[in-house]
This record gives structure tokens, sequence and C-alpha cells, in this order.
């Protein structure tokens, strides 16, 4: 099957092959093995993975949609690869990044050293609707706040890599990257063990670790739960996947109860302590007594608790607001400032429409840029420039002069591309890349992570709302050149 | 372990034994059907009645035809004892306790409800019913065997066995009622051959004829009841399952059978003691129907009894604070 020798780059950078289309180093098993393949297996073996997801029940429910309606996430079975001198920058840099957004974190909820030497505008931080004045002077235990992170990387047209923005409060996705080399290993077991990929697998291991190294002090051996929005949840499959994973419980806020100043599960036997949470509902939901009162999924009373130090809490509340996309834009200064360091992975340069400047230069150039609200996720709230209609770039417009806090906007980047099955062949598609950072007693980043793929022919949109699906991302160890 | 997950996986192992019931109850009329004269009505109506569900079915304003009550009993999915509404409520159950159960368990759950809402399946139920039951009853019984041999038989495993046992008693008295409800306008019947016919069809439903006939040899109505009520043997009577129940129950909370420390203890010792001191004799003299009537009715009892020691716990605190 000469799948690669008739696949076109078309002038993009393409993860798998150079710009004359042959195999980069590292990749030529994976090609040859493709090649050889009957004509037709490939796609076979595409869909007997995607019979196999539906089996294993790794579907999320389609709102709005007939009863019984449910999708796979679309998975792709060709492989992203990274090789290890492309890698190595990156996982310094999320380290550098994710240390210093800790840091972060930790001075403006207390001295706001950084706010007072005006490093970053003390209103773009206060005006914010993810700065929670409840932490206000608040330390979180181990002075830890960004326990779990995802970075969304973007690979440009000169073949850099680019933040593109960071997941501080639940990223979701990581079930999908264990799931998916499960996938792939059966699919291609040789070239896989051939290829010397990086383990993925450590993942859970690593987070359970992180959790019980939060435990209130004397705690020997802490009661860990993973608290989930429940199976409506369009990540409720990965909720119930890690604890599974952990051996810890999975729990519903209407299973907590806050008594005696502690929390407790309701079991069978009666109530039983919950000394750290792993916690996959939002700030605005967790507990009603001190965020959102209608939220039906939280635990009343849980933050008194938290304050108390007596129940540990991954990610901490307020984390949002290092994600916030107008906060993004200081991220280099704010690595500098906290590290003295140079941001070793750059970020996409950004215009911020509070400034006037930046605002006045993006009105103007809207047919070019991607606009952003600065509060959203999802790929919800976003103007793509060179895709819209005049209309869509007056409405942008009028929302960013109604409140220019709340937009950003960046230069269109060309992001990488992968070969993705298409009926019988390949072609090239659009391609992101986010690894997942844990910060417990060190910081820990998991080789690769979640490669989402546009699955539409040009389009840059790689959420799985809006048409995304994803790829096995392997990462290859070190010395594997010299050994080829 | 949580309330709640003790609560599903409880559930989960009822609708499963549910469906397979549905599944026999269907299997025990057509088998029926192949012996008598042809009156529809009469043939399908006695089973809805079984189910005791007569009342939304006439809302359906559907006739008794095969083809109705089969599609009614099986994929109709608002009727929550239909087959389809079981085993999608089972699946739901394990969705929310994947965790605890095995993976083996949760894929073939779905599994069984993905091949469920295929069209294919509704045409086999119409065009090969007995092929399609079996296959029902199959899937149900490869659950229970996953059950038992990939998930520790720890606390977890108690509340699955539980509702799977509880489930099944209640159903096995259904079964031995549908006899009841065909019979009544006919008793000239009685001892007539299409009677003898009739009882091992309702044994056949409860999978019991042969292990009946190493018992008892010829089939009278009598033995039928004590068989299916009463041995201590056979893991469809309503004895045997309520007493393994009853071992599951022990299991769960350390007490000996005999020392009982909640309602639902207490409620299930005294419906074996009724069990363990009653005869066939007696149930006969005081008539079969009523006394299976009565044995449904304990049966919801204790459902109730075992949500309200197991599942509903509620500390004080929250009560207070609810009143603010």
């Amino acid at each position: 099957m000469e799948t690669f020798t008739t696949y076109d780059p078309e002038g993009f950078y393409d993860e798998l092959v150079d710009e004359n289309g042959k195999p980069r180093p590292g990749v030529e098993l994976l090609v040859d093995k493709i090649e050889s393949l009957p004509d037709g297996d490939l796609d076979r073996r595409q869909k007997e993975a995607e019979a196999l997801l539906l089996k294993m029940g790794i579907t999320f429910n389609v709102y709005g949609q007939d009863q019984g309606t449910e999708k796979i996430f679309p998975f792709d079975l060709i492989p992203r690869i990274i090789s290890d001198d492309d890698w190595q920058p990156i996982e310094a840099g999320l380290k550098q990044r994710i240390f210093a957004l800790n840091e972060f974190l930790q001075d403006i909820y207390n001295d706001q050293k950084i706010l007072k030497d005006k490093v970053v505008p003390k209103d773009l931080i206060l005006s914010s609707k993810t700065y929670r004045k409840e932490c206000v002077g608040f330390t979180p235990p181990k002075k830890i706040w960004c326990h779990v992170t995802g970075t969304d990387l973007i690979r440009g047209a000169d073949g850099c890599f680019y933040v593109l923005e960071d997941n501080l409060r639940c990223p979701s996705g990581v079930s999908y990257v264990l799931e998916n080399r499960q996938v792939l290993k059966r699919t291609f077991p040789y070239v896989f063990e051939k290829s010397k990929v990086r383990a993925v697998d450590e993942y859970p291991g690593k987070l359970l670790d992180m959790l019980e190294y939060l435990a209130p002090d004397g705690v020997d051996s802490p009661t860990i739960g993973v608290l989930t929005p429940g199976i409506y949840n369009s990540a409720y499959f990965e909720h119930s996947f890690l604890s599974q994973q952990m051996g810890v419980e999975l729990v519903e806020g209407r299973d907590l109860v806050v008594s005696d100043g502690y929390v407790h599960m309701l079991t069978t036997k009666g109530l039983k302590r919950v000394d750290v949470l792993y916690r996959r509902i939002d700030d605005d939901f967790i507990d009603p007594s001190v965020f959102r009162p209608d939220s039906l999924l939280g635990v009343k009373g849980l933050i008194d608790v938290y304050r108390d130090g007596k129940i540990a809490m991954a990610n901490a509340p307020g984390t949002g607001i290092a994600d916030d996309k107008a906060v993004y834009a200081y991220v280099p200064k704010i690595i500098k400032y906290y590290t003295g360091e140079e941001p070793i992975l750059p970020n996409v340069p950004t215009y911020i429409c509070q400034e006037k400047a930046d605002r006045d230069y993006v009105l103007d150039h809207l047919s070019e840029l991607v606009v952003k609200a600065a509060n959203e996720s999802g790929g919800y709230g976003m103007l793509i420039g060179p895709h819209s209609t005049k209309k869509e770039q007056q409405t942008f417009a009028k929302l960013i002069l109604a409140e220019p806090r709340n937009y950003i906007a960046q230069p269109t980047i060309s992001l990488s591309r992968v070969p993705t099955i298409i009926g019988d062949r390949l072609e090239g598609r659009h391609v992101d890349l986010r690894p997942y950072i844990i910060f417990g007693e060190d910081i820990y980043v998991q080789p690769g992570g979640l490669t989402r793929v546009a699955l539409k022919k040009g389009s840059l949109v790689v959420n799985s709302s809006q048409g995304g699906g994803s790829k096995d991302t392997w990462v290859l160890a070190p010395g594997e050149k010299e050994e080829n | 372990m949580l309330s709640r997950v003790a609560n599903s996986i409880y559930w989960m192992c009822r609708y499963i034994e549910r469906a397979e019931n549905v599944a026999r109850f269907i299997d025990v009329n057509l088998n029926l059907l192949l012996d008598m004269p042809a009156d529809e009505k009469e043939q399908w109506s006695p089973l809805i009645m079984t189910t005791g569900d007569q009342e939304i079915y006439e809302k359906t304003e559907q006739n008794y035809t095969q083809e109705e009550v089969i599609w009614f009993l099986t994929f109709d999915r608002t009727y929550p004892n239909s087959i389809l509404s079981c085993v999608s409520a089972a699946r739901e159950n394990a969705r929310s306790i994947r965790e605890i159960i095995s993976s083996e368990m949760w894929e073939h759950l779905n599994n069984f409800y993905l091949e469920l809402i295929k069209e294919d399946a509704i045409k086999m139920a119409i065009h090969d019913p007995n092929r399609f039951f079996k296959i029902v009853k199959m899937r149900s019984h490869l659950l229970t065997g996953l059950l038992d041999s990939t998930m520790s038989h720890g606390e977890a495993w108690n509340f699955a066995r539980i509702g799977m046992m509880v489930e099944r008693a209640d159903k096995t008295s259904r079964i031995l009622d549908v006899k009841y409800f065909m019979l009544l306008p006919e008793a000239s019947l009685v001892n007539a051959p299409i009677d003898n016919i009739q009882w091992i069809s309702v044994l056949r439903s409860a999978s019991a004829f042969e292990m009946y006939r190493k018992e008892f040899h010829r089939i009278t109505p009598q033995n039928v009841a004590n068989f299916l009520i009463f041995n201590r043997l056979f893991p469809r009577s309503i004895y045997h399952c309520l007493s393994k129940a009853q071992v599951c129950l022990h299991r769960i909370t350390g007490s000996p059978i005999g020392a009982s420390t909640s309602p639902a203890e207490k409620r299930l010792g005294r419906l074996m003691a009724d069990l363990e001191y009653t005869d066939i004799h007696e149930v006969i003299d005081s008539g079969l129907h009523e006394f299976l009537d009565s044995l449904q009715t304990k049966l919801n009892l204790l459902g109730g009894d075992i949500g309200t020691t197991f599942f509903n716990i509620r500390p004080l605190t929250d009560t207070v604070k609810s009143e603010q």
C-alpha cells in the first residue's frame, strides 16, 4: 500500500515527513510498516480500533440529541512522533513555566509583589472573573496551587514549539492518552517496541503520589477521592478511569457531607473521613456556600474545611487566574520575574485588547488574527480571522469595544500537520499537543501527552466539541538515534 | 463503601435479573402457545397480567397480539420493566460504578445494550423469538458468571448478589403465578393432559424441568409448586434465593444469622423463618396465588428496608442544616 509515497505535505510543517516527503529520523519504521500493509488494511485497523473504543464505552453524550446517542472521541491510528531532541526543551520549558505560575499564584493571593513591582498590571488581575477573593491570604498545603496542568503547545511553520494556552483548572484528556496508547500497542506492536517509545502509563501512579503527598499532617494512609460532577459530564469516563487506575474512591457531591469540621463520605457503614480530593468540578460549583449558591454538584462547607487544613484539594481553588488568556500574555515576564531565567518555551505573540495600541491594531487586522475571549475554553468565543465573514468580524469588533479586558488576539499560526487516515489514503491534518504536568514533591511531565487533530480539511480547531479527534503521541527515548 | 455505589451495584444486578426473567416469561408463553388452540387474546393477556403492569399496557392501546406484546415487553423504552429499559438502566448503573466492577463486566453490559438497540435485534425478536430470548438469557448468565469470576467477593459483590437473589425470588414467584392467571377461567382443565403440558412449561421457563424430574419424576401441580418454592438446592427456588441473600446480608453487617442488627436483617430473617416452618400443604390449603401475592409484598418491603439500612444514610448535621 503506497500511502506515504503519494503523501503530500503541501508546504506545511509535517510532524512525520520533511519538506520532500521523506520520513523524519525515527519515523522510518512506522512508514515501512504502513507501506507494507495490504490495500484496505489500514482502514480496517482504523475501524477495528473505533469499534474497540465503542465496546469499551469510551464515549461522550451528544447533547440535545435523541436518547442513546453516544459518540466516541474520534481517534486516528497514525501516531505523532516526537524526537528526544525536540522533547528535551519542551519538558524543561514546561517545568520552568509551571514552577513560575505556581509562584505567581502564591504571590498574587498573598504579598502581591509582582503587582507592586508593576510587572503585571494590578487591575488586570483584580478585574478577572477568575481571581478568587475568597483565596486571598491563603496558602495551600505544601504551597502548591496547580497540581495538574495541561498546557497546549503548537508547532509553527518554523518548526518551533509555542505555548498556546495553559489549563490550570481541570484539564481533561489524559485518559485518552492512556487508552490511545493501549490501542496503538495492539495495532503496531512490532514498530512500537522497536521504536523505543517512552511510557505514558506512569501517570496514574504519579498522580496518586502527588495526592498522597498533599495529605494533612498526621494522616498516614489518607482516604483519597476523585470528585466528579457525575455520569452526565462529558469527562466522566476519565474521572472513573483515573480513580480506577489509582484505586481510590470516585465520589460525587451528594456522596460527601461536612460534619464536625471534616469532610466525610456516606458509606454503607456510616460516615468515613476524606483527606484528599482530586476535584474535577470547577471552582464555581464546588461549594454552594462560598461560590455559586445554586450549585447542586458541590459540597456545602467544603471550602471551610479546606481553609482549616482538614482536607487537601487538587487543584487549589483560584488557579483559573493563571490561565486567563489576558494573563497568558504576561507569562514570559512572570517566568523571568520568579526564576530570573529566560523562558525556554516561547509564547505565541499576543495583543491585549485592554491596551489601546494593541486594541487599535487588532481592530484594524481582524481578518488576519485569531481573537479569543479571555475566560472561555473549549474553542468557544473565538474568531478565526482568515476563515471569518465580514459580519462575524463586525460582531467581534463590537464585543471587543464593549469589553476590551475580555479579549486577546494572536496572529494565525500555521499549525503543523500529521498524516491522517482519510478513507483509504493519508492526508495532512493540523494538530496541537497537550502535555500533562503534575506538581507534587517534584514536577513530572508525562512524555508526550494528547495530540489533538482537526479532522476537517484545513480546519485549525482541534477541540473535541468542534470536530476534533486525537492521536497517540510517541516520544522517543534518548539514545535511539545512536543505536540505529 | 459508598452508599451510592452499593445502591448502584445492587440495582445493576436487579435490572439484569429482571431482564432475564422477562425473557423467561415470554419464552414460557411461546412454549405454551405451541400446545394450545389459537386464541391470541387469551394467550398473551395472562402474560401482561403476571407482570402486574396491565394498566400500563392498556394505556398503550395495543392489542394482545404476539408481536405487540413482545415489542412492549422487550423494546418499549417508555415501559420501565421492558428488557431494553432494564438493560439500559443496568448499564447506566454500571457506568456510575465502572471503577468498582471489573472491566469485563462493564464491557459485557455495554455490549449487551449496544446489541439490543440494533435494528437486527427487533427483527430477530419478532421472527425468531426463541433464539432471541435465549440470547438474552445467556447474556444475563454471562454477567452472573463474570460477577462471580472477575470481581472480588467483598462488600460490593455481596450487594450485587442480594440484588440478584431478591429479584430472582420475586420473579420465580411470578413465573409460578403465570399458571394461576392462565387457568383462572377454566378450572375444569385441572389434571387434563393440557394441564400437564402447562406445568412443564412453567418448569422450563424457570430452567427447572430437568432438575425437577430428578426429584419428583411425575408432574403434579403440588410438586411443581413445592419444588419452585421450597427446594433447598435448586438455584432458582424461592427458598434458595432468599437463603443466599441472607448469607450475603450478614456478611455485609458482620452479624451472625439469627442475630439481627438492622431492619433489613429482621425482615429477611422473619421471611426465612416463615419459609422454614411452612410446607406445601399449608400453601395449597390457603391458596397458592394468595401465598405468592403476600410473598411478593414482603419482598417489596425487604427492598425498602435494604434501601433505608444501607443506601440512604443521612447524618444528623445534614438535617439540621437543611432546616435553616
